[in-house]
């Protein structure tokens, strides 16, 4: 997720590009067509790993460029869906979508065979729906914390545990710095701009003090609580002392600007920024860390889970060999090559140990731990209308933040909305 | 002129009838393009249709009920009221300011004149996106200046902080859009007749009596339709607030709420609602300012 919303939503013209594989197809081949990432190495990944695919089996692939922005392909993909197209066979779906479009997707679990046991099972409960099996998870994300190393150990502190000791510490060392004449220097910056990012950063807020995932298993609205009220007034304390004011229109490269031009000591940001503030030309190189993201003294650390999966089209004329392209992308191998080779973060625990994929990028060695906090939205359960309520979320935490109401009230004024739209039926 | 060519015009009768058919082709694009959305619309926003599709029935008044009844859609009206009033009339005093200097005689004069039309040349998209960075907190050349100066003491989040981001969306669209008032009251200041200033320069009378009495009344049917046109564009505003603050509720305007609305909650018959409603007030703001302007708009032609 955080690798689609750190690109700017300019792709409102929908260039669908084809990129027909040079294979000639064998008698009774199909050529199956798969929309994944429109840029960079993702889409170069995608692409080879569908090559091979179809080199094996004697298919053909057809490689279709979607919106870069999330929201953009979601509604292209929606709209093709709801025309019942079959123009696209296996679609990379968001973390959030099985939900969603699970009407449009067919069941993998006839296909998998048992191979969908390998992946992360928090992953599996997410992209099921009513017990069919919608996608296959190919990459993920996390929230993690960033740190800097050096700041916390000229100041003589530790990687905090919790939400207190990062605020502690966060304010120690932005007061110290600013004294000895670093002036641009703040403690903490996340992502506060009123969209789903925030949905992300205030789910891990609440869900590290207890306060539950905005709705419960049953679909039902349990946001009025004092657990989820203390972590909304804690993150806007964090404004204006730790957090530049500025957060409040801040994305995923906006807070990375901010860190990686050395001007905060923690950031929230999901894994991609990582090889980005280590890259050759930022000034943090090399003095930074990551830590799983603090929680509250009774709670436990939550990190809200991103990435992306792969999902069959009910209306696809050869659902058969759009499977087999799924769990070949999807296999032990091909993440192991994505994870060498671009980064992406596999949805299999053993990979996150593997000696080759730990030598090409430690940071997946110190990724293991983050994914037992890993925070799924509520976007299964809440299927069609979890667009709706994470809006009406993100705009509650948005006007807390803003200072514009306090917790208690905003977050029952949240409830009664919610429970507005549950009668309402949408 | 009726008059001189009364004679070779035909019957009335067979007169309207040859209007009709000139007409026809206009009116059926017209239809086509405009009339049939807009009735598709209107009768979607009587449904409970879905964006993605599948059955739907007529749910009566139900969305304009539900649209009333959502705190969120009059907070979206208040910021469209006011960005369309307040960003009008700058855009307005500024446009007639900068026409004056620029309809002054001199050197470089349509340099200046066609430099000035740039602002409003440069795709929206483009040019809030640009004023997205300059705006920014932490990186941003304005707090930088203002700091600079000493003008403020730390750096304000002009996006972000819900009271200043209406500020700022306003600001950025008056940059954008008082080149188009400029030009188009320039336009009507040339007609003014140069003997006019003569003789008021004759009979020595102060240049701001001049305007206010001369200059003012003769532009004053141009500046009507001008201020009519940036009005109905200011109450459907969508691509400037949409990259400047996203859907943030505090200058959310009646166009992004409803494309939320449509768009990402796939909600066609409640968005449908709220884009009619922003129908019947822009069709209702056209009616209203003719009903207000026609007076001194036929007494300025007579």
């Amino acid at each position: 997720m955080g690798q689609m919303h750190r690109l700017l939503p300019t792709s409102a013209i929908l260039s669908v590009l084809g990129l027909a594989a040079l294979m000639a197809g064998r008698a009774g081949a199909a050529e199956v067509a798969i929309s994944c990432g429109a840029v960079g190495i993702e889409f170069q990944l995608c692409r080879s790993g569908a090559e091979a695919w179809a080199r094996d089996t004697g298919n053909t692939v057809k490689v279709v460029s979607t919106p870069n922005d999330s929201n953009e392909r979601l509604a292209l993909y929606q709209q093709l869906l709801a025309n019942g197209s079959p123009e696209i066979d296996l679609f990379q779906i968001d973390v959030v979508w099985p939900g969603i479009l699970a009407d449009h997707l067919i069941d993998l679990r006839p296909y998998a065979k048992g191979a969908e046991r390998e992946h992360l099972p928090f992953l599996i409960d997410n992209n099921t729906v009513d017990g069919e099996l919608k996608a296959l998870p190919w990459f993920l994300d996390v929230g993690l914390l960033y740190y800097r190393i050096d700041l916390l150990a000229a100041h003589g502190a530790q990687p905090p545990k919790t939400w207190e000791e990062l605020t502690n510490t966060a304010s120690r060392i932005q007061e110290a710095e600013r004294k000895s004449g670093n002036a641009q220097l703040w403690g903490y910056v996340w992502q506060g701009r009123a969209y789903e990012g925030l949905t992300c950063n205030a789910l891990e807020w609440i869900a590290s003090h207890g306060g539950g995932r905005i709705v419960d298993e049953q679909g039902a609205v349990n946001m009025a609580n004092p657990k989820a009220a203390a972590a909304l007034d804690l993150a806007a304390g964090w404004v204006w002392s730790i957090t530049p004011p500025g957060v409040l229109n801040y994305a995923e490269e906006d807070a990375r600007g901010v860190f990686q031009s050395g001007n905060a000591v923690f950031m929230r940001n999901w894994p991609y920024a990582w090889s980005l503030a280590q890259s050759s030309d930022s000034p943090v190189r090399g003095k930074i860390g990551i830590a799983p993201l603090p929680a509250s003294e009774e709670g436990r650390s939550s990190a809200a889970l991103g990435g992306w999966q792969l999902a069959v089209s009910r209306y696809s004329r050869h659902p058969e060999a759009a499977a087999s392209l799924a769990l070949y992308l999807t296999s032990a191998a091909e993440q192991k090559r994505r994870a060498i080779e671009g980064s992406f973060n596999p949805t299999r625990q053993e990979l996150y140990h593997d000696p080759e994929i730990v030598a090409a990028n430690p940071l997946f060695a110190e990724l293991e731990p983050v994914l037992e906090s890993a925070v799924a939205r509520p976007s299964t359960v809440l299927g069609s209308s979890y667009s709706r309520v994470s809006a009406e979320f993100w705009q509650a935490v948005h006007s807390v933040l803003a200072g514009e109401e306090k917790a208690t009230p905003a977050l029952e004024g949240l409830q009664a909305r919610l429970e507005r739209l549950s009668r309402r039926g949408g | 002129m009726r008059a001189a060519s009364a004679n070779r015009l035909p019957a009335p009768a067979r007169a309207s009838t040859a209007a009709l058919l000139f007409l026809a082709p206009a009116l059926l694009a017209l239809a086509i393009a405009g009339g049939w959305p807009l009735l598709r619309t209107l009768w979607f926003s009587l449904t409970d249709a879905q964006l993605a599709g599948g059955d739907f029935r007529f749910v009566g008044l139900e969305n304009y009920r539900w649209l009333l009844t959502d705190p969120d859609w009059w907070r979206a009206l208040r910021n469209t009221l006011l960005f369309a009033t307040v960003s009008v009339a700058l855009e307005t005093a500024l446009g007639i300011l900068l026409a004056l200097v620029l309809d002054a005689g001199f050197r470089g004069r349509s340099l200046v004149r066609a430099a000035i039309i740039l602002p409003w040349a440069i795709p929206t998209v483009v040019s809030a996106k640009i004023w997205a960075w300059m705006l920014h907190d932490q990186f941003g050349i304005l707090n930088r200046a203002l700091l600079a100066i000493g003008a403020i003491e730390r750096p304000l989040a002009w996006t972000a902080d819900p009271d200043l981001a209406m500020a700022a969306v306003i600001a950025v669209d008056v940059w954008k859009t008082t080149p188009f008032m400029a030009l188009l009251t320039l336009a009507a200041l040339q007609l003014v007749p140069a003997h006019c200033h003569e003789a008021a320069r004759l009979d020595g009378i102060h240049p701001v009596r001049f305007f206010l009495k001369v200059t003012l009344p003769l532009i004053a049917p141009a500046l009507a339709a001008a201020m009519l046109f940036r009005f109905l564009d200011a109450l459907r505003v969508f691509d400037l607030i949409y990259v400047l603050t996203s859907n943030s509720r505090s200058t959310a305007t009646i166009a992004v709420y409803a494309r939320q609305q449509m768009v990402e909650f796939q909600d066609l018959g409640y968005g449908s609602a709220a884009a009619s409603l922003l129908f019947v007030m822009v069709t209702g703001a056209t009616v209203l300012y003719l009903a207000v302007t026609r007076g001194g708009v036929q007494e300025s032609r007579s």
